[in-house]
């Protein structure tokens, strides 16, 4: 759906984009992750044409974005940013409803989206007539989410829009935002230094550095096929909890011993091993009996969950050697 | 002196009607001048703010335009456009630029980046962002601007009546001229609650939360321009001629007062300052004029005095007036100062007067070519017997008339000479000669008589009328109260005199003051 070809873009003598191009597929969420300063916002603003690049062409759904006016390309795209960048005297509803307006929506109609919308985003009926500086920052964080959906439009441009927020609330945004039927429909294109954030909340990544991609891939490319040194150090710190949410009992299902624990509670064998850990530990069976999407049973536990995630762990580095 | 000192109130009350008027001009000066710098200042400023590299030039110029002194700025606008509420305004509007174009700039650039980022990500084109983000947010910041600039206006508006724009400024000058200090007040204190009252005013506007402040956004530019339509509501009587009289002579029982009562003249008339009064009847701008006899723009305007046929200027023949301590310190001194007497007649003055004020020749040489003509002029001698310390007042007469004693002085005596030249007015050069920190200073007759000694009327009554009589009462008068002694006058009478222009006077006939009423009748 959005085409970035040979984007390259300096200020002054820095060259903050190098060359870049990837390639976005319709309701796909692609997350730019890298350091600061590594040129994902810039690249990301470019997109909008907040941005004028220096050199290559972006396309979306084959159009060139210079073929028209830019107030116009950018009605159609929602933007999120970091610090919310709320109107301060506009109360929230005239905040959400500033792109209706640009649009001429009829009032009746941006009154109901809005009202649908506060209640999926979880924000209180009387917050419509508050200022932002009366909400808190995951509330505000929450309206600036509603103003880029509102339009409902097929793209949406993420510019860290989680990173000002505390970890608790960020969590449980980022929580909701994921549950949101608009996070499965549309194409997304997010922007983060979070490397947890990206993982949690990417179909693929693009890992840039200096300007340049590094590497473009699904999660699990990046943990287990690194394409350089750059590229394995940048997760490293955070490795193995990666890992145990990357990886899920599918992928384990070959290292999962076949034995009768005579398990009660049966769960998917979509769940990521952080998770049935997480479930095994909280509840007070010790073991679930898990099914596959052949029909396949394995009764599982904790000790059969560490031992089967050790020989795949095995079976990744060899693959790789 | 058993006459009834009149109270503020009683002036006030008695001039109610030229009050309100000033008041009202003074309202309509500041509105019109605020809504030009506002129409003007307002979109600078928001340019400057999109184009950040005009940002400096612009800024400085209008700093630069800020720091010429008032009066000057005056005085400049004068060539341009005359006089008038037209260069008035177009000081005031450059005096209310800067606030206005520094706090819209100031304002817009202070808004948090992220808002514009946001509104042009919304899709908001350029004049979007400016009516819905960037103005509303920068509006307190820019009615800072505006209320500093109308306090700017108030202030700067009373100097106005310099040129003849009217305003409260006319009281307060006429009052300081006049040393009427009610007359003063009557002119300051409503200028002081002015801007008072419009400070608290748009101080109240500027802490209106956003909604409040659209409708005020709408309702704003309507009040300025109902007030700035004030100036427009007092039109004085209008005359064939028109008149532009100091504030000074206005206040004058020998000045307007006089030529109401005494000749029951009526003319449109308005005020200015003596300073561009000349040019302005040079340029046509008013016809008749109230000038001093001698000054030397006379000669270089081509303007005819109008005879005073019922003596109401009292005379004013100059001569040193010196403290009886200095002619004993100095035996030499009276016969000295007294070479000069009779030697200057009122056309020899004005010539002098015209060589410096004109032909911008220093009132030295003046003085030197004046004495080497006349044959007074020796060269200084050496010898060195003490120090006489000669004063004068601020103005070019008083400066060539210093040059031509202290010349003599040091040509015929063995005294050497200090001047302090520039001295204020007649009360500083008095009080200068009583404290003996100067010796002597040219004075005039009709001022020791009016400003320094102010008779009761029937004294003035009888002896104002001529030149002998009021000679001979302050030379007594003088040497009784103050033991200061009149030398003998050096021959010219520096008074009031109304003027023209000598073709317009000719070609109406116009000759002496009874003349222009009779044609001011007619027409």
């Amino acid at each position: 759906m959005v085409e970035i070809q040979n984007l390259t873009k300096n200020f002054g003598q820095t060259l903050a984009v190098d060359k870049v191009s990837f390639e976005v597929k319709k309701g796909e969420n692609l997350i730019m992750l890298g350091t600061s300063g590594c040129g994902k916002t810039t690249t990301l603003k470019m997109i909008n044409r907040l941005i004028e690049p220096n050199q290559g062409e972006i396309f979306i759904n084959g159009k060139n974005i210079n073929a028209q006016k830019p107030e116009l390309l950018r009605r159609k795209i929602g933007y999120v940013m970091q610090n919310t960048g709320l109107f301060p005297h506009y109360t929230v509803e005239q905040n959400i409803g500033v792109l209706p307006q640009l649009l001429k929506w009829d009032k009746k109609i941006t009154r109901q989206k809005t009202e649908e919308l506060l209640n999926k985003l979880h924000l209180p009926e009387a917050s419509l007539t508050m200022y932002p500086n009366q909400l808190s920052g995951g509330q505000q964080q929450r309206v600036g989410l509603a103003r880029a959906l509102i339009a409902d439009t097929e793209l949406l441009l993420m510019d860290e829009p989680f990173g000002a927020l505390d970890n608790v609330t960020r969590n449980q945004i980022q929580k909701e935002f994921k549950a949101l039927p608009e996070f499965q429909n549309k194409t997304i294109i997010m922007v983060t230094h979070d490397v947890q954030e990206a993982f949690e909340l990417a179909d693929r990544i693009v890992l840039m550095d200096k300007g340049k991609v590094v590497q473009i891939g699904t999660p699990k490319d990046l943990l287990y096929r690194p394409i350089n040194e750059f590229a394995e150090q940048f997760l490293d710190a955070q490795r193995l909890a990666l890992e145990l949410k990357i990886v899920s009992l599918n992928d384990l299902w070959p290292y999962l011993s076949l034995n009768n624990l005579a398990c009660t509670t049966s769960i998917s064998s979509s769940i990521n091993v952080w998770d049935s850990m997480e479930m095994i530990r909280k509840s007070d069976h010790s073991c679930f009996q898990v099914s596959n999407t052949k029909g396949e049973k394995r009764d599982i536990d904790f000790q059969v969950l560490t031992q089967a995630f050790n020989h795949f762990q095995i079976a990744q580095a060899n693959e790789r050697t | 002196m058993n006459e009834h000192r009149q109270t503020l109130w009683e002036f006030m009350s008695a001039e109610s009607d030229k009050l309100i008027t000033q008041t009202f001009q003074h309202i309509g000066l500041t509105f019109i001048s605020l809504f030009f710098a506002v129409a003007i200042g307002l979109p600078l400023g928001i340019y400057i703010a999109n184009r950040r590299k005009f940002a400096g030039p612009i800024l400085g110029f209008a700093g630069v335009l800020q720091t010429i002194p008032s009066i000057a700025l005056l005085g400049f606008m004068i060539p341009l456009l005359g006089i008038g509420a037209k260069p008035a305004i177009v000081a005031l509007l450059i005096y209310a630029l800067l606030p206005i174009i520094r706090n819209t700039y100031t304002g817009i650039i202070g808004i948090d980046g992220n808002i514009i980022e946001a509104s042009r990500a919304l899709g908001m084109n350029k004049w979007q962002i400016l009516f819905k983000v960037q103005l509303p947010l920068a509006m307190p910041v820019i009615f800072a601007g505006i209320r500093t600039a109308t306090v700017i206006n108030v202030g700067v508006a009373t100097l106005a009546s310099y040129i003849a724009a009217g305003g409260l400024g006319e009281f307060i000058f006429g009052g300081i001229s006049l040393n009427n200090t009610n007359m003063i007040l009557a002119g300051a204190i409503p200028a002081a609650m002015l801007a008072i009252l419009l400070d608290n005013l748009l101080a109240l506007l500027q802490k209106m939360n956003f909604k409040k402040l659209k409708k005020v956004l709408y309702i704003f530019p309507i009040i300025i321009v109902l007030l700035a339509s004030f100036y427009a509501l007092p039109s004085a009587y209008g005359t064939v001629l028109t008149a532009g009289f100091t504030p000074e002579f206005m206040g004058r029982q020998d000045g307007d007062l006089g030529l109401r009562s005494k000749y029951g003249l009526k003319i449109h008339t308005i005020v200015i300052s003596d300073a561009v009064m000349y040019k302005a009847a040079f340029e046509k701008e008013i016809d008749v004029i109230s000038g001093y006899s001698t000054d030397g723009r006379l000669k270089a305007f081509g303007l005819k005095i109008l005879n005073d046929d019922k003596g109401i200027f009292p005379p004013y023949y100059a001569a040193p007036i010196v403290s009886e301590k200095a002619l004993t310190k100095f035996p030499q001194l009276e016969s000295t100062l007294n070479l000069l007497a009779g030697k200057i007649t009122d056309s020899v003055m004005t010539d002098l007067n015209y060589k410096t004020d004109y032909l911008h020749q220093t009132p030295e040489k003046v003085a030197k070519d004046f004495l080497v003509k006349i044959g007074l002029y020796k060269p200084s001698r050496d010898v060195k017997l003490g120090v006489v310390k000669i004063g004068s007042k601020i103005f070019g007469e008083q400066y060539i008339l210093a040059e031509m004693y202290s010349m003599l002085i040091k040509g015929n005596t063995a005294y050497d000479v200090s001047t302090k030249t520039g001295l204020g007015g007649t009360k500083i050069c008095f009080d200068a000669l009583m404290n003996d920190q100067i010796d002597f200073y040219p004075e005039y007759t009709g001022t020791g008589l009016l400003a320094i000694l102010k008779p009761d009327a029937k004294t003035i009554e009888k002896v104002g009328r001529d030149k002998e009589l009021t000679y001979n009462y302050v030379s007594s008068a003088f040497e009784k109260q103050f033991k200061i002694k009149w030398l003998k006058p050096i021959g010219f009478n520096n008074t009031y005199a109304l003027m023209m222009r000598r073709k317009q006077s000719g070609e109406i006939n116009v000759n002496t003051i009874t003349d222009l009423k009779k044609y001011l009748d007619r027409n």
